[in-house]
């Protein structure tokens, strides 16, 4: 049998490539986890469904809120009352969890429009129009609170309803999925 | 123990022929024949057993329904509609497979809490015991991947509102989840990820209920004493003993089980999971199955979203530092009168904290929420660590055999089951 030595022979060209084959084989092997990883992403045919839509704001009454789907996620269209815009506005914005004054939510000269993402920020369950204290949104599943702005105001969700990407086309016409360009 | 190893001695000249080129012969009768079982064990050592079986009674199952069932979020609902009322006994065989979920953890919960009680998860089952934290976490993914298939109301918002928990992730939350599903919302790709996991998951368990028997053949099984084997007179072969009263409580078991299959199939279910999934409207309350609702009523109890999530976490995770925490010598709560009491005391806080997942979270639920969250942390963090150098310990018996005989007044051992083992045919 062999003697195991036991002083530390001087690296060799055949240490070098041991290393530099295992090194090889580290980086090929971590490599290949990216394409299993990336096809767990949102494919091409779920992005093309992302396809700006275009709303027709004048069937949508005075105090209606309206759902619809874009990229397959819930949006509300709500077209506030005057009482509903004057209490989203009469609020001391440096006490809101998620500070954010109402005009920065809507667009200038449509305060009576808001249009925001559906699901509430805690755990995505959809709030209820209409209810809660200050009578915006009240999620059902963990007490989350919105106000008429769709900003938070009490329960666990940590921010605001955000609001998609929009622009008006003209008084009465909207299209989600594009922002203006000008 | 060696010399409970008895050496398996093929019969035929097939048989040796066989073993010398494949020793499953006699890996199987070491295992699960000769083996020495404690002669003390009570049918709380039996729900290895019977978890054993849940597992394959799930696998089998769930083989013939994926014959059946179509993993479309267009499709889903009806194809288990279609099994419900058209595939020859396709309403047992989704019967069997969703209360079979539920009883596979009425099973290992109760399997948890004979190990807290008898301390099996302490030294030298320490690795055993976190390979059973992992099959329970792998129970728990399968299972909740599992309750989406039907594509109902319950499993479109649940699979929302806990796949919506990694998003409490600071910076890279939101990319995960949409990794996770495959698109901006729940929706199709989520569903057919989810079914090829769903019937991975299941073999992965198998995988390492390989590994959990094989931790528990080196160390031998814990037994309600907490003392080891010493003599052969402290155990009994594994066949027939073990292997006798497993088949019974299995049986007995199966009765339950055939119970709830029978006479109360959707009782532990929701009946909004009866409507196809909506994404424009939340069931007025959601609640996950009962199997989660204590889990379920500590993320709830903070009101802060990733404090409560990592709280979640945080509730399992702990258990794998039990082995460290737990600072007594003593293995059983037989002989620890304090621990006895902290430990029911503990079991009443999950049961309560089961309770409270089930309520609205508001009012005093939420605080009865935090009171019991705290308790919970508190009895791994401060009760296991302390209780060891304060509480003074029953004595012990020196071994098994003689807590057998203390307990049946000295007398009435049969005299066969005295006998070592290994004289037995």
């Amino acid at each position: 049998m062999a003697e195991t030595t036991t002083h530390v022979a001087e690296p060799t060209r055949r240490d070098f490539l041991y290393i530099a084959t295992g090194a090889a084989a580290a980086v090929g092997g971590a490599t290949l986890v990216w394409p299993f990883v990336s096809s767990l992403a949102p494919d091409a045919a779920t992005k093309a469904a992302g396809a700006p839509v275009e709303v027709d704001l004048t069937p949508i009454a005075e105090g209606q809120i309206v759902k619809l789907f874009w990229r397959g996620k819930l949006i509300f269209v709500r077209h506030r009352t005057a009482e509903e815009i004057k209490a989203a506005e009469d609020v001391n914005v440096s006490s809101l969890r998620d500070p954010q004054a109402d005009s920065a939510r809507v667009k200038p000269g449509h305060a009576q429009w808001l249009i925001v993402y559906g699901n509430c920020t805690h755990l995505g369950c959809v709030p209820l129009g209409q209810q809660g204290e200050y009578h915006g949104w009240f999620c059902p599943c963990h007490g989350s609170v919105f106000d008429t702005s769709g900003r938070v105001r009490g329960g666990p969700a940590p921010i605001n309803l955000p609001i998609p990407p929009y622009t008006f086309t003209s008084d009465t016409k909207i299209v989600i999925g594009q922002e203006a360009t000008a | 123990m060696s010399q409970h190893s008895t050496t398996y001695v093929p019969k035929s000249a097939f048989g040796r022929w066989f073993e010398s080129r494949l020793p499953i012969a006699g890996l199987v009768h070491s295992s699960f024949i000769a083996f020495p079982v404690p002669r003390n064990l009570t049918y709380f050592w039996t729900f290895g057993a019977i978890l054993a079986f849940m597992l394959v009674s799930q696998i089998v199952t769930g083989v013939f329904l994926a014959m059946y069932y179509t993993p479309n979020a267009a499709m889903a609902f009806q194809s288990v509609e279609h099994i419900m009322r058209d595939v020859n006994y396709g309403w047992l065989l989704r019967y069997l497979h969703a209360n079979g979920a539920s009883m596979f953890f009425v099973a290992v919960y109760i399997h948890i809490f004979r190990n807290f009680y008898y301390g099996s998860y302490k030294a030298p089952r320490e690795v055993l015991y976190i390979l059973g934290v992992i099959i329970f976490l792998l129970m728990m993914a399968t299972a909740f991947m599992g309750y989406v298939l039907p594509w109902g109301q319950m499993s479109f918002w649940g699979a929302t509102v806990i796949t919506n928990l990694f998003s409490a992730i600071p910076v890279v939350g939101d990319t995960i989840v949409s990794y996770l599903w495959g698109g901006y919302s729940v929706g199709n790709p989520t569903l057919n990820r989810f079914f090829s996991l769903h019937y991975l998951l299941p073999f992965m368990i198998v995988g390492v209920v390989a590994l959990h028997i094989w931790a528990l053949h080196v160390p031998g099984q814990n037994n309600p004493t907490g003392i080891p084997i010493k003599s052969g007179k402290d155990a009994v072969p594994f066949t027939p003993y073990a292997t006798i009263k497993d088949i019974f409580a299995v049986v007995v078991f199966m009765l339950f089980f055939a119970y709830w299959v029978f006479y109360m199939p959707n009782y532990l279910g929701h009946a909004d999971n009866y409507i196809p999934a909506n994404p424009s409207v939340t069931p007025s309350h959601i609640v996950p199955e009962w199997y989660f609702l204590p889990f379920y009523a500590i993320l709830r109890a903070i009101p802060d979203k990733l404090g409560g999530v990592i709280a979640m976490g945080a509730a399992i995770v702990i258990w794998c530092f039990m082995p460290w925490l737990d600072t007594s010598k003593v293995r059983s709560t037989a002989y620890r009168p304090l621990y006895k009491q902290f430990f029911w005391v503990f079991v009443a806080v999950c049961v309560v904290l089961g309770w409270l997942g089930s309520r609205p979270a508001e009012g005093w639920y939420v605080i009865a929420s935090q009171i019991c969250t705290v308790y919970y942390f508190a009895h791994f963090l401060v009760v296991l660590p302390v209780l060891g150098f304060v509480e003074r310990p029953l004595p012990l018996p020196n071994s098994i055999l003689e807590s057998v005989m203390a307990a049946k007044g000295g007398a009435g051992i049969p005299a066969g089951a005295n006998a070592e083992p290994q004289s037995k045919g």
